[in-house]
């Protein structure tokens, strides 16, 4: 009778626990932020496994990357000429590729200190929360801005990273678009571009 | 010598309208379907083949001496590198002027009078603490833009690495405008034009080029970074060279300013 209680209890702890886990970042997007460049650098300075690194980090991009607008972003245009069955394979093949690409860039950083400075409001769907990762000994100061997708006030996303103004996500686009320029408009060798590139 | 510039002028200003003649052929309709900033290629082929070398380049020579450049104590790279950059901001004081931005040229003038002598010839940085922040840097391809000229079509150089037609026309300029070149360059001396006898006509390719070991040993990891995660790393390099020169000559901060993010708007996804 007593263990069926503590079980009870446990279970009863867990349901309150586990949902807010999932929204456990705050819906201001300067917080959001702070809060997740804190827990970004709690996984790179917690262990020397990469394995480990990279499986925390891929668990926190699932969270707080919209990754799927940031892959019909990346496609630009050449997304209207999918099929559906190719709007999935290709939504899941970018999940892959910028997984792999996200958990590689930031694994790079063994102590990342980076300071939250502000907040830029475009307009209701968009605010750019300005940041800087300090300089070390060998690399300057970096000024690191954060296009965060606020559609839902309570679950803001992230869907740009702009590194001393430079966009990763134009980047990628631009990056997409020649591969299936240079290949006659043929939007499967890009499929094969990312299959090899997740292999890799 | 002049008549070298004037044939890389002449050859400059032909790369800069093929870009007109390149949006009304076959490339139309790849212009539908890209990126609507996308800048147009000169010639593909030869700046891939350019990209390689000077990738292999950079491989052999260029990123084994920023490494051991970067084995330097950091107060000597510290040095070296503001001295380099107070040398630097006198082609940015010329092209300042040639922008109206009187009010920048004033900060860099200051800047490099105080960083040249109370700075012991740029060493060190004063001029920061007492208010004159750093401001960025300018060069002519970056007035040009500010008057209005397009970037033209993009292509890569050996060595030099990814350019336009407009930055071509501006490498050019700057050698005009750069008061460093001219001290520098002997050369021109028996020509009647400028140079000064005191300096080896080698010095100002030492300053360029130690200028260029500086940035390269501070984006090593970057540069490693872009290439293990790029699918295809020309086209990372020429979208970065166009992000950052269409940043530099809005004097902007950010993206945001510079460039139309209306692209996002019907991405709606939740």
């Amino acid at each position: 009778m007593k263990k069926n209680f503590f079980i009870i209890i446990f279970f009863i702890f867990f349901s309150f626990i586990l949902p807010n886990k999932s929204h456990a970042y705050s819906s201001d997007p300067k917080q959001f932020i702070a809060e997740i460049v804190a827990e970004a650098k709690e996984i790179l300075v917690e262990t020397n496994s990469q394995e480990f690194k990279t499986k925390k980090l891929t668990e926190m991009a699932l969270k707080i990357v919209d990754i799927k607008g940031i892959g019909y972003y990346t496609l630009g245009s050449y997304r209207k000429e999918l099929s559906d069955d190719q709007k999935e394979e290709y939504s899941i093949l970018f999940e892959q590729y910028f997984l792999k690409s996200f958990t590689s860039r930031l694994t790079d950083y063994s102590d990342p200190k980076i300071d939250v400075l502000g907040v830029e409001v475009l307009n209701p769907k968009y605010t750019i929360v300005k940041s800087l990762l300090l300089a070390t000994n060998k690399k300057p100061a970096v000024k690191i801005d954060w296009r965060v997708y606020t559609k839902n006030p309570d679950k803001p996303l992230i869907r740009d990273i702009i590194i001393e103004g430079l966009s990763l996500a134009r980047t990628q686009k631009e990056e997409f678009a020649s591969v299936i320029e240079s290949n006659n408009g043929d939007i499967t060798k890009l499929f094969i571009t990312l299959k090899e590139f997740v292999k890799k | 010598m002049v008549r070298k510039i004037i044939y890389i002028s002449i050859f400059t200003f032909w790369l800069q309208t093929s870009l007109a003649i390149a949006g009304t052929t076959g490339s139309e309709e790849l212009k539908d379907t890209s990126s609507q900033s996308a800048t147009e290629e000169c010639f593909e082929g030869f700046s891939r083949a350019m990209f390689e070398l000077n990738y292999d380049l950079d491989r052999i020579i260029f990123q084994p001496v920023a490494k051991g450049y970067r084995a330097l104590p950091a107060p000597i790279r510290k040095g070296t590198g503001n001295a380099i950059n107070n040398l630097r901001s006198l082609l940015t004081l010329s092209n300042n002027i040639l922008q109206g931005e009187f009010g920048r040229a004033g900060n860099n003038a200051a800047r490099f009078g105080i960083n040249s002598t109370a700075g012991i010839l740029g060493i060190f940085d004063p001029a920061s603490k007492l208010g004159f922040e750093d401001q960025g840097k300018e060069d002519f391809g970056q007035t040009i833009g500010v008057w209005g000229a397009d970037s033209g079509c993009y292509f890569v150089l050996p060595i030099i690495g990814p350019t336009t037609a407009r930055d071509a026309i501006g490498l050019v300029g700057n050698i005009f405008l750069d008061p460093v070149y001219h001290v520098t360059h002997n050369s021109e001396i028996h020509n009647g034009l400028v140079g000064n006898d005191n300096y080896s006509e080698h010095s100002y390719y030492y300053y360029r080029g130690t200028g260029a070991v500086d940035f390269r040993s501070k984006n090593i990891e970057s540069f490693d970074s872009l290439e293990r995660n790029a699918i295809d790393l020309y086209a990372s390099v020429k979208s970065l060279y166009i992000q950052e020169r269409n940043k530099k000559i809005a004097n902007a901060q950010s993206l945001v300013g510079t460039q139309d993010a209306s692209d996002w708007e019907e991405i709606d996804t939740n």
